[in-house]
């Protein structure tokens, strides 16, 4: 299918030229880097904009490096140049484990970390995991530079924080300071290319402290702070699992669309947290699966 | 940078496209060509450049036989506009067999692992790509490979052994 909608391109040599674009046409402005999500809207009539701005030139946002116990995920870098990375794969592996779960080969050559977040669908497979490394959203506009915690991000489905007139610089994620490991399940129909109809993200670190993420089962990814404080300071156990599992349902708000039922989703979301939980925990001991072992 | 007017009001409001003139690497060949800001590299290979090997499936994405190497990695062309490829390289299938058809493709035929053929193009780029990268992959590994590629055959385990067989070759 061609594309009807007619728009210019640009192709700025700097983020400040970036940046000035994006204020001169507003709303009318879309940021290109992969185009893997921009590309499809665009086909859809979803998207209209005058002028669709190639950032792909900006050698700065290319940025991916581990320094000051930070990793700083540059807004041009691809799910495939996070998952070929050593210290990627080392330091931040629940980081890791959600890239690899991202649509195919294909699309992760293209589609990066930062327009996944930009994109904001709920069942983001980035969601999880930047909200249990609690990262930070470092974006530039003609005022300067704004530093938004991932928290504050997502405001619902495909609405984030992000103002007209500012372009991503670079996600900003803490190495967290306690020994840690991770699990990140993806429910989807199919491998390669479907969307999550469940993605749940657990980090244990040492002294049994837990974060727990949730994504694809409400409006924007969410930490679900109500079964962390339950699992906090306690040693895992069946016991343990069961009554967290009983908090999912105060957790999650899933909807039945196309891809799965709500109440499909909810049953999953138990029975992934209970697999989650289980292999984070043996991971940080030494003992469970691979990363990147398929839980469902 | 040169601005460019909006004409009309409502549904007649319209901008004025800017063409430009690309030059880039087709098969080991420069191709300069004009396109419009709006034209899908996909359809500027099959229509202006005769390169017909890499197909429109579903135009999202989602089937992978529209792909090529951008710059030696897999990528959809249905998804990539033609101006972004401005000074960089296209590989087709086309650009494989130039000479003699590589391994792979060998394989392919030696393992009759086409039946209605139309995935067969996307298939052996991505399966490429992945032997340029790990010349001996489990089979798990040519499976994650060419998840994004489908066959509505259903021919897969024929597609997954002339990969597994290829590989020894290399």
């Amino acid at each position: 299918m061609a594309i009807v909608h007619e728009f210019n391109y640009f192709k700025p040599s700097s983020i400040d030229e970036a940046i000035e674009l994006l204020n001169e046409y507003g709303a009318k402005a879309r940021v290109l880097s992969g185009g893997t999500d921009l590309v499809v809207r665009i086909k859809d009539g979803f998207e209209t904009p005058d002028a669709v701005i190639d950032i792909k030139g900006l050698e700065e946002l290319k940025t991916l490096e581990f320094k000051d116990n930070k990793l700083i995920v540059g807004s041009l870098v691809t799910f495939n140049e996070l998952i070929d990375n050593e210290t990627v794969k080392e330091k931040f592996p629940l980081l890791w484990e959600s890239a690899k779960t991202v649509a195919s080969m294909g699309i992760r050559n293209r589609a990066t970390m930062a327009g996944n977040i930009c994109s904001a669908v709920p069942s983001l497979d980035s969601g999880p995991a930047l909200l249990l490394y609690e990262a930070t959203v470092v974006v530039k506009g003609k005022d300067g530079e704004r530093r938004i915690p991932i928290e504050e991000w997502f405001l619902g489905p495909r609405k984030t924080a992000l103002k007209e007139g500012e372009l991503v610089e670079y996600i900003e994620i803490p190495l967290p300071q306690k020994k840690h490991a991770g699990c990140y399940v993806k429910l989807g129909r199919y491998n390669g290319e479907d969307l999550a109809q469940v993605g749940v993200g657990v980090l244990a670190l040492s002294g049994n402290e837990y974060r727990v993420a949730f994504c694809a089962v409400g409006p924007k990814p969410t930490r679900a702070k109500k079964i962390e404080s339950l699992l906090n300071g306690k040693e895992l156990s069946d016991s343990l699992i069961e009554e967290a599992k009983k908090l999912v349902e105060e957790e999650i708000s899933p909807i039945t669309d196309i891809r799965a039922t709500k109440e499909y989703r909810m049953h999953m979301a138990k029975v992934m947290l209970d697999r989650a939980l289980k292999a984070a925990v043996g991971r940080l001991n030494g003992k469970g699966p691979d990363y990147g072992t398929r839980l469902i | 940078m040169e601005r460019v007017p909006i004409t009309g009001q409502g549904s007649y409001r319209r901008i004025k496209m800017e063409k430009k003139t690309i030059t880039f690497t087709l098969n080991g060949e420069k191709r300069t060509i004009e396109v419009e800001p709006n034209d899908i590299l996909l359809e500027v290979l099959r229509t202006k450049l005769g390169i017909t090997a890499p197909k429109y499936g579903c135009g999202r994405g989602d089937c992978g036989t529209c792909t090529v190497l951008l710059d030696g990695k897999s990528v959809r062309s249905c998804l990539i506009l033609a101006i972004e490829v401005d000074g960089h390289e296209i590989t087709t299938l086309e650009g494989l067999s130039k000479d003699k058809l590589t391994p792979l493709q060998e394989s392919f035929i030696e393992h009759s692992s086409f039946q209605c053929g139309f995935c067969a193009p996307g298939m052996i780029m991505s399966a490429t790509e992945l032997l340029q990268k790990n010349p001996h992959p489990t089979e798990e590994e040519v499976k994650e490979a060419i998840s994004g590629n489908l066959c509505r055959c259903t021919g897969y385990v024929s597609i997954i052994e002339a990969i597994l067989d290829a590989s020894k070759k290399y």
